[in-house]
């Protein structure tokens, strides 16, 4: 009986191991040289004239003159701008659904299980020099689900493939304006600032009782004891506790971002960082102090009340008062060139060249946990990175040609227009959708019928 | 000792109100007699003059050249280099018109019906909107403000951003609006459903245009009665009135080209134009000028190019159309100078560009012989850029607008200057609250 077990676990692990091996083989890595460009390292300066090269998947050397080994392609960037492959800490692409709203807290449910590699959306990005994404929960409730860290692997019909393998996990929060329109339509709690402080506060008590249920089980000696029962809502909330997730909250108020600081100060949790944030400015010493990071617009304002007092400088006061900033998206649009909205910097608060093109490379990197694998050119780190006709701060740049894991996802020589790999067989006529830039904030997607709710009881 | 008194009472009390009083007037805009010199100067209409002079006096440029005499009693400004451009025109906004997106309140571009041509854009529009010095401090001097909402939902007018009455920001030119039918379904509408509602609006739309040509005839006579709709139509049906037809499928436009040839009217502009690209050759032999735009957006369809809407408004210009752009925005209007930077990339090159944010701009709209490029006689709306006003690292120094020059400060730019280094900081002395 036990060597049956023996041989039932040996089989079982086997099984595991060629289940992951297959899993990650299907995650192409590539072999390239790049000779000859400006590389614009971010963490290392600039170098000119400067070779690049990529061994399976990684940056395995740079330098001059390097040599391409066997068989290994080179491509020649003379003239041209290396970039570390854009990272955008919010975005709502390559996602079935985005918002669980039918609670205010709904940390047990996670985007992974919602990636839409089909999305053309993705090809697009990749074509704005996108290499990555947070692909996040919407902001209809106070605690959201959990989001999802990818990598922009275009081309594939596996949603596994997109996967930031070894990212860590985030979630996304939400304060302000939007959970307390799901609260004033549902006639419940929150339905005011106060009212999403308390919320907080009594679902991180109620994970600390959580907590403290199960330490007091597992150092039960009594073999009759009896577990508590098993919640994934608790089990997230006290990962976040214990710092093992990391926090993304919708915010922009600067009030609403000064009260969450409090409420994790008060309950020990530091990793935090305020999305969208268009009053961060105005907390930016406290933000720097908390050790709290942003992930902001370069100039949207004035779409909706809490959005009414911002300035397109907020990125350069936050970056000048020391707190990690990047500059994201939201939209399927605007992710398609964030070299430029990050080079608006310039115009709003005169940064310098390595701090404008930080904000969309090395910080979001940093705010996803995963500055370690992407946002430089280093030795060692992933070949993530997109290469450019101009410097990419210029508005006449153009985004040549982007690679992930050195492989190459997209090269504007041979852009074949239609990229589709997926083609509704039900609709005989192709949608013509005319793009309006206020139909863009995706944040809300899915919570819209609860709102015809509050339409009509809005007072 | 008295001395000291003295000059402690001024310090204290006087000083403080000179500063002040010096200040109030950094913060509005004043006219007068200026000189604008060694600059390069873009006319736009004459070329660039490497390094010239532009003179404005009481509104209008009074000189411009590389040896123009700088009258004694004009203020001067030396700019060493720096380039003078005509003030950037947005050829669709809401500037004005919308306060924030999400109150309706602050809302007063959309109005109840389908046919309202009468409704007046200028009437709404508020001179003291936030947005609008945030605008005007990146080089848009002018927009059209149009109105929104059904069939023929206003009168549409190009503004000067500044002024303290709507009068006062008109820059001489109104237009109908209308959004023509679409064949396009719309989202959850199935093909039958779709093709009625086509042909309900465009039944509603031919209604009214019948209607108004049968006025035009007789709207002089006496006994014919007070009809406001009519009376705006009427306008378009004689020629005196631009009309601004909103297009954007290829299908839609081809069907909008020849509503017109039908119809006949004179001063027709097709606005969005997002599928221009696909029928350029029949819009340029129609001889219809197009502000296109948002420059910055997606494709059409899932099946496009992903650079279609960059290249489109290059793809029209190239096929002998005349176009302008649009952001299509309100509070970011000011993002003008990019989106001809993108149209500019994607083959259109800067000098086309800078035309469509221009001379194309005022032509279309009717008024090229007063804005749109620097040329004796016509109104100073002029912006000097430190470079490029198309790049992004490029300031602007200065704006005037009617001759104007205007303060280069806006909330964002108060906010900035109030945060940047903020007092105080994080010490000060803090209640510790509980909760």
């Amino acid at each position: 009986m036990k060597q049956f077990n023996m041989y039932k676990t040996i089989f079982l692990t086997a099984l595991l191991l060629l289940g992951a091996t297959v899993a990650q083989a299907q995650v192409k890595k590539g072999d390239v040289l790049i000779k000859n460009g400006t590389l614009l390292t971010i963490s290392q300066g600039t170098m000119e004239n400067t070779d690049l090269l990529v061994k399976d998947g990684k940056i395995s050397k740079i330098g001059k003159n390097l040599k391409a080994p066997n068989g290994v392609e080179v491509v020649d960037a003379s003239g041209q701008f290396v970039l570390p492959g854009i990272i955008d800490a919010h975005s709502h692409i390559a996602g079935t659904s985005i918002n669980e709203g039918t609670s205010q807290v709904t940390a047990e449910v996670t985007m992974e299980d919602v990636v839409n590699p089909l999305d053309i959306s993705i090809y697009r990005a990749v074509a704005g020099g996108v290499t990555a994404i947070n692909l996040m929960h919407g902001s209809a409730n106070v605690i959201g689900g959990r989001n999802e860290t990818l990598k922009l692997r275009w081309g594939s019909t596996n949603p596994d493939d997109l996967r930031f393998e070894g990212a860590p996990r985030t979630i996304k929060f939400a304060l302000g304006e939007n959970p307390t329109r799901g609260g004033r339509a549902r006639g419940i709690q929150p339905q005011s600032r106060m009212g999403v402080e308390a919320m907080l506060r009594n679902a991180f008590s109620d994970a600390l009782v959580y907590k403290k249920a199960w330490a007091d089980y597992r150092a039960d000696k009594n073999k009759r004891k009896v577990a508590p029962e098993y919640d994934l809502r608790m089990e997230t909330l006290v990962d976040i506790l214990d710092g093992k997730i990391l926090v993304h909250s919708h915010s922009y108020r600067a009030d609403e971002i000064y009260m969450l600081m409090k409420v994790f100060t008060d309950f020990g949790i530091k990793k935090l960082t305020f999305q969208h944030a268009n009053e961060a400015y105005k907390v930016a010493p406290e933000l720097a102090a908390f050790g709290a990071m942003a992930s902001v617009f370069a100039d949207w304002w004035a779409y909706k009340l809490e959005v009414y007092y911002s300035t397109a400088y907020n990125a350069a006061i936050l970056t000048k008062n020391g707190v990690t900033t990047s500059i994201n998206s939201d939209d399927g649009e605007l992710i398609r060139h964030l070299f430029h909205e990050a080079a608006k910097t310039q115009k709003y608060g005169d940064l310098s060249d390595d701090e404008a093109l930080a904000l969309v490379t090395l910080n979001p990197a940093k705010q996803l946990g995963i500055d370690h694998r992407v946002g430089s050119l280093e030795q060692g780190k992933d070949a993530d990175f997109v290469i450019f006709d101009k410097h990419p701060l210029s508005t006449y740049a153009i985004p040549q040609r982007t690679f992930i894991d050195g492989v190459k996802y997209f090269d504007i020589d041979t852009d074949a227009k239609d990229q589709r790999i997926f083609i509704d067989p039900e609709s005989s006529i192709e949608v013509v959708q005319i793009f309006n830039r206020e139909d863009q904030h995706k944040c809300m997607d899915d919570a819209d019928l609860v709102y015809l709710n509050d339409l009509l009881n809005n007072n | 000792m008295n001395k000291l008194i003295k000059l402690l009472v001024f310090v204290f009390t006087l000083a403080p109100i000179f500063a002040v009083a010096q200040n109030n007037d950094a913060n509005k805009a004043r006219g007068g007699k200026f000189a604008l010199t060694n600059a390069k100067i873009y006319t736009v209409t004459n070329g660039i003059i490497e390094n010239g002079t532009v003179i404005i006096n009481n509104g209008i440029i009074e000189a411009v050249g590389a040896n123009v005499r700088i009258p004694a009693d004009a203020e001067v400004f030396d700019y060493k280099g720096r380039e003078v451009y005509p003030g950037m025109i947005d050829s669709g906004t809401k500037l004005g018109l919308q306060e924030i997106g999400s109150i309706a309140e602050s809302k007063d571009f959309r109005e109840f019906g389908d046919i309202t041509p009468h409704m007046q854009a200028l009437s709404a529009v508020n001179p003291n909107s936030v947005a609008i010095p945030v605008t005007r401090v990146s080089g848009v001097t002018t927009t059209l403000t149009m109105p929104e909402g059904g069939v023929l939902p206003g009168t549409a007018a190009t503004i000067n951003l500044f002024g303290y009455t709507p009068d006062q920001m008109y820059a001489g030119s109104k237009g109908v609006v209308m959004n023509f039918p679409s064949a396009q379904r719309r989202w959850r509408q199935t093909e039958e459903q779709a093709k009625k509602a086509r042909e309900t609006a465009l039944k509603t739309v031919n209604d009214a245009w019948d209607k108004a040509e049968i006025y035009a005839k007789i709207q002089n006579s006496p006994d014919t009665r007070y009809y406001p709709e009519m009376e705006a139509l009427a306008k378009v049906v004689n020629g005196e009135m631009l009309l601004y037809i909103e297009v954007n499928t290829a299908k839609d436009i081809v069907s909008a080209l020849e509503w017109i040839e039908e119809r006949g009217y004179e001063k027709v502009v097709f606005t969005g134009v997002a599928e221009g690209w696909r029928v350029a050759d029949k819009i340029a032999k129609a001889g219809i000028s197009v502000i296109a735009g948002p420059v910055q957006s997606l494709p059409t369809r899932q099946s496009d190019a992903y650079d279609a809407a960059y290249k489109n408004p290059s793809v029209m210009q190239k096929a002998g159309i005349k176009v302008a752009l649009r952001t299509s925005d309100t509070e970011n209007s000011r993002n003008l100078p990019y989106h001809a930077g993108f149209a500019a990339a994607y083959g259109m090159g800067r000098e086309e560009a800078l035309k469509a944010v221009t001379i194309n701009a005022a032509e279309i709209m009717g008024v090229g012989s007063s804005i749109g490029s620097i040329e004796v006689g016509k109104k100073a709306n002029i912006f000097v850029a430190t470079g490029d006003p198309f790049e992004t690292s490029t300031q602007i120094i200065n704006v005037f607008i009617d001759g104007y020059l205007v303060p280069m400060t806006s909330r964002q730019t108060e906010l900035y200057d109030e945060f940047l280094h903020r007092v105080p900081g994080t010490q000060k002395n803090t209640v510790k609250t509980d909760g």
